[in-house]
């Protein structure tokens, strides 16, 4: 799922520093199963703003709603129900949300609320992991089902470099190193000797270096 | 001129039991502040983030939470949920430049002894001193 954070308060108010009535709208997908962006989220942030603008010495009113996605076009049309009751739209979506928003209200102004953060998975109560970097060009398959390009802090296709320490990435101890956890499981899987093949200089022009990526499946357009 | 606070204080069932045992006049002759009012929850696990705000927007100048000791709480990881909560408000408060001390968690025992008249003479002392809440200022 997409992992997003909260902004900083002083940010947020700061956008809205200027509205009278504003559309908290949070989303049901990604952002609620990781704590940011949700119904309840939702409710917490229009009272935080509520505080901070009275702190300032001004009043605002809030509306909170959360929609289904906000990545999907027919879920954002669930907006119409506030249409006129706002100024602006805080959007605790990640910023795919954000921008849906934007492009099909073009004349609403839209803030986020969250820093869209990474495309990870929940390794506890309350931590959330990077485990995939959407690179365009999986390679998950020769590494184990353990993703070298977001999880190496160096993006190495050959490791593990020569900072990997007891199985430690050089860059804070706490970080596993994973290309010692690709060989490793390799080895367990019977699959080491896939550790000899040099992995060949990398194509990244599906990583998002030759503008916005575009999926498009023939069979499900209209 | 003298500032009296409104101090909103949410008790779990257990720690308040001696707000019910001796009524509001029996804590008064404990020493207890008249500013204070009891909010009684089932569980301090059970209060949300919101509720606690809500009480800063209706006006509050000081909040404190009482729920049993962290390794004691009746309902297993309650109170330690609602300290993980008081917590959060105090990070939120402070992003909005207001002293984070405004809100507190205490662990105590349940039944009747001194620490719960004192944990509200604490809060009272220590909301007097900072003085009205900021979010009182009045909103134009």
């Amino acid at each position: 799922m997409i992992i997003a954070d909260r902004k900083p308060l002083d940010e947020i108010v700061g956008m809205v520093s200027d509205a009278k009535k504003i559309l908290v709208l949070g989303c049901r997908g990604c952002v609620t199963v990781c704590s940011a962006g949700g119904e309840r989220e939702v409710e917490i942030l229009a009272s935080l703003i509520r505080l901070g603008m009275l702190k300032q010495g001004k009043k605002i009113e809030t509306i909170e709603g959360t929609l289904v996605r906000q990545c999907d076009k027919e879920y954002i049309d669930g907006i119409d129900e506030w249409e006129g009751q706002y100024d602006a739209i805080v959007s605790m979506a990640c910023g795919v949300g954000v921008n849906f928003i934007a492009n099909l209200r073009p004349s609403t102004n839209v803030y986020p609320a969250v820093n869209t953060s990474f495309f990870g998975g929940s390794a506890d109560q309350g931590v959330w992991m990077e485990q995939c970097a959407g690179c365009g060009n999986c390679v998950l398959h020769l590494t184990g089902g353990l993703c070298p390009v977001a999880r190496c802090a160096k993006s190495l296709m050959n490791g593990p470099c020569g900072g990997s320490v007891n199985g430690r990435c050089e860059i804070h101890p706490d970080v596993e190193c994973i290309w010692q956890s690709i060989h490793d499981r390799l080895g367990r899987i019977g699959n080491a000797e896939a550790m000899n093949t040099i992995a060949p200089i990398r194509d990244w022009s599906t990583a998002g270096h030759g503008g916005p990526r575009k999926s498009l499946r023939d069979d499900l357009t209209i | 001129m003298t500032f009296t606070p409104d101090i909103q204080a949410f008790c779990c069932h257990y720690t308040s039991q001696q707000t019910i045992a001796e009524g509001k006049e029996g804590l008064k002759e404990d020493g207890l502040p008249a500013n204070v009012t009891f909010n009684r929850v089932v569980c301090t696990g059970k209060l949300q983030v919101s509720t606690l705000l809500k009480a800063f927007e209706e006006g509050a100048d000081g909040i404190y939470v009482v729920g049993c000791p962290a390794d004691k709480c009746h309902n297993v990881k309650g109170s330690q949920r609602a300290a993980k909560r008081v917590d959060a408000i105090k990070k939120a408060l402070a992003e909005l430049a207001v002293e984070p001390e405004r809100i507190e968690m205490f662990h105590l025992e349940r039944g009747f002894h001194p620490e719960f008249v004192e944990a509200a003479q604490l809060m009272n002392k220590r909301i007097t001193d900072l003085g009205p809440c900021p979010f009182k200022g009045e909103a134009k």
